[in-house]
Formats: structure tokens, sequence, C-alpha cells
């Protein structure tokens, strides 16, 4: 059970900082594409994905510290189960949380707030960072992962519903006569959006790599020349 | 008690409300695993019978979680038993049929981090299904669940050899053919006298 993350990908840890790592180079969502669940079925209105967001990076916090500190005493065999208890009491925690600030999220969040548990950005991480890092440390890459997390849902969210319901965060953007393109609400428009906005990120990230690639040759040119 | 017909159940979970295409639930599995179409049907038949299985426990459990009042521990038992289920069938294949055991080691475990696992048990509680409700619910969304699995590993095998633009390729095109073929299942809503 080592291998828990739904994707084959490993995430090596690259930045220095956690928190930035999280949130930008390792970006859950556009780079490692991992949680699709809740960042396809909950991004239909910037508000919704922005408490789901927020919900997750809750969850992520306490079970990073939780599971950081309780690291040294847990033996190896168990873990992953010690793991999925202390996520499962997050989650219940959160989930009496947005009961009590608002029912109208409570409701259209529905069965996706107890689904957190299952989602693979946390167990991914309780394997990755928190189970081997000091507690800060796991704290910082908590909140970086679930802000980076919350970042990618409002993307998408904003996407979908600008498009498929001329609002945003509620307020209507193009006036009475717009038609709305309501199959952005829709299923397959969380999916062609999600689409778009990878593709998107790996548009930009090759032409960061192919700038970075020519810096560097612009800087070893000067050495060849004398040799040559 | 709910007074929902089984053929209903059965046609809303299994088309209507199709547990990937519709209601994104087990996302991860559905792009991670739809590769090859070897792999996608044997995986989608495991998540059958561990759905199934951990669905008729969890609603044992329930019974006896409300019969004490302590619903709040809802959510940990059904991890639980969901994880002690992919145990068990872990343990029973390994027994039975060392070979199959050999060809799905690696996706056993995974089906305890797949959310349509987690949500069967969930909705059957919040839609107070009764015990053979319960159980028509579970085989019609896992079965849903393999069908899309299956339906997706063919039309991505046929991509493997069309000429793609380096930049779209992997999890941008499967979610692009994500994308039409939850389109095509739009259109089995409205089925059923009742609709939604």
């Amino acid at each position: 059970m080592s291998e828990i993350s739904c994707h084959p990908k490993t995430t090596e840890l690259k930045s220095r900082d956690p928190f930035l790592n999280g949130l930008w180079k390792q970006n859950p969502v556009f780079v490692q594409v991992l949680g699709m669940c809740p960042t396809l079925a909950i991004t239909n209105s910037v508000r919704n994905a922005m408490a789901m967001g927020l919900a997750t990076t809750f969850v992520l916090f306490c079970s990073n510290a939780l599971i950081s500190m309780v690291r040294k005493i847990v033996p190896k065999q168990v873990r992953i189960a010690t793991y999925i208890a202390i996520i499962a009491t997050s989650v219940t925690v959160v989930d009496y949380l947005v009961k009590a600030i608002s029912i109208p999220v409570y409701k259209a969040l529905g069965a996706y707030i107890p689904l957190i548990v299952a989602n693979c950005i946390i167990l991914e991480r309780a394997e990755a960072f928190a189970g081997k890092k000091p507690v800060v440390p796991a704290m910082l890459d908590g909140l970086g992962m679930g802000l980076g997390f919350a970042f990618a849902l409002t993307c998408l969210g904003a996407v979908r519903e600008v498009l498929g319901a001329g609002t945003f965060l509620g307020v209507s953007l193009f006036g009475p006569h717009f038609e709305p393109w309501v199959l952005f609400l829709l299923p397959p428009g969380g999916f062609i959006s999600l689409a778009v906005w990878l593709l998107t990120f790996t548009l930009w990230r090759e032409r960061a790599d192919r700038r970075r690639q020519a810096e560097t040759v612009k800087l070893e040119e000067p050495a060849v020349e004398v040799y040559s | 008690m709910s007074h929902e017909p089984l053929s209903h159940i059965f046609l809303d979970a299994f088309l209507i409300n199709n547990f990937v295409l519709c209601v994104f639930l087990g996302m991860c599995s559905f792009l991670g695993l739809s590769a090859k179409f070897s792999t996608a049907w044997r995986m989608g038949v495991s998540v059958i019978f561990v759905i199934t299985v951990s669905s008729v426990l969890s609603y044992g459990a329930n019974q006896i979680l409300v019969a004490v009042h302590a619903e709040y521990l809802r959510l940990i038992v059904y991890i639980i038993i969901i994880a002690s289920t992919v145990q068990l069938t872990e343990m029973f294949i390994k027994k039975e049929s060392p070979g199959l055991f050999r060809e799905l080691g690696v996706y056993l475990p995974l089906i305890t981090t797949n959310c349509a696992v987690l949500a069967v048990p969930l909705f059957q509680t919040s839609r107070n299904y009764n015990l053979v409700q319960s159980t028509v619910f579970a085989v019609a969304a896992s079965g849903g669940y393999c069908m899309a699995l299956v339906l997706l590993s063919l039309v991505r095998e046929r991509t493997e050899l069309s000429d793609i633009p380096s930049l779209a390729k992997g999890t941008a095109l499967t979610l692009i053919l994500a994308s039409i073929l939850s389109l095509a299942f739009m259109g089995f809503a409205g089925i059923g006298s009742s609709g939604n």
C-alpha cells in the first residue's frame, strides 16, 4: 500500500520552501493531476469551488500536522490505517464545521465533504511528506498544497461560472440579454474546461523550459568560442 | 424508507447518473487505469465485487450505529469496512487464483482510495435505501463504473495509433475523450417515467 497515490508520477521535493512548492511548482491539480473528483464535480460555481478548496486545505493542514506529530510512535505496518483514521477524523470535524457556518454551502457540496477522505492528495501528502518530516514543514506543506488546490479549483470554477451562467460569484456580468452556455455547468463542460486548463499550463511550462534552456546556451556560448 | 422501484434505481445509477461520467466519482482510476482494455475490465470487475460487498456490510453497520445513536462515527466505520473488504478480496483472490492475483496485484490496494467505493454507502444511507435497494444500487453503480472504464479504454487504445500534437498527449487528451463520452451520456437524462 505504499504506492497509494492514484497516479504513477512520483513527487520529488524540488523547492526548498514547502509552502511555495505546493502552491505552484507541484500544484496538486495542474501539475500532479491528483484529486480529480472534487476538482470536476464542485467547480460549477466560484463560491462552491472556494468552499471546497478551503475545506480540503483545513483537512490537509490538520492531518499533516497530526501525522507528523505521531510519525515516530506509529509502527510502519499500521501507518496507512492510522493515517486514514486521522484523516477521517479531520473530515468529520470539517463536515460539522461547514454545516455550522453555512447551510446553503453545505447543501451545495453535499456528499463531497465526506468524500474528502478518499481524496488522493491527502493520503499522498501524508505518505510522501508528513510521515517523514518535522511538524512545522509538514504544516507549511499542508497549507501550500491545500491553497494550491483551492487556487486550481477557483480557476476552473471561474471559467465554468462565467461561461455557463454569465455570473462571477453570483454577480451578473453580461447583462440580461446574455444567453448562458449551460453545457459548461454540466459534466461535459467540467471535463473540457479542465482539459483546456491543463493544455494552457503545459504550454506555459514548455515555453518557460525552452526559455531557460536558451538562456543556459547563451551563457555557455562564449566559453565554447574560446576553445574553438 | 425509500419507495423507489428497483428498476428505477438500477437505471438511474447505471446510465442516467453514471457514477463516472455524470457524478464525477472514481476519476483518478478512470483517468489512470483506462490506457489498456485488459487492465480496465479487470479493475472494473474487482471494483464491482468490492463495492457490492462493502455496500451490504455498511448497510448492516449503519443499522447498528443508528441503534446505539453513534451516527457521527459513520464515516470512519465505512472507511474501515472498505479497507478491510479490499484486504479480504486480496486474500481471497490470492488463495483461490494466484494467476489472477498476480495480474491484479497492483490495482487492488488502489481501490481503497477510489471515492466511488466510499460514495455508494454514503448515498444509500442518505437516500434511506433498504437492504435490497442498496444491493441493486451498488451493483448498478459499480457496473456503470466498469462500463465507463471499458468504453474509455477502447477509445484510448484507438488513439494510440493516431497523430496527436505532443502537447495534448496524456491527461489532456483523456479528459477531452471523457468529455465527449459524457456528452453522449447526457442523452440518457430523462429515461424513466418518474424522472429526477
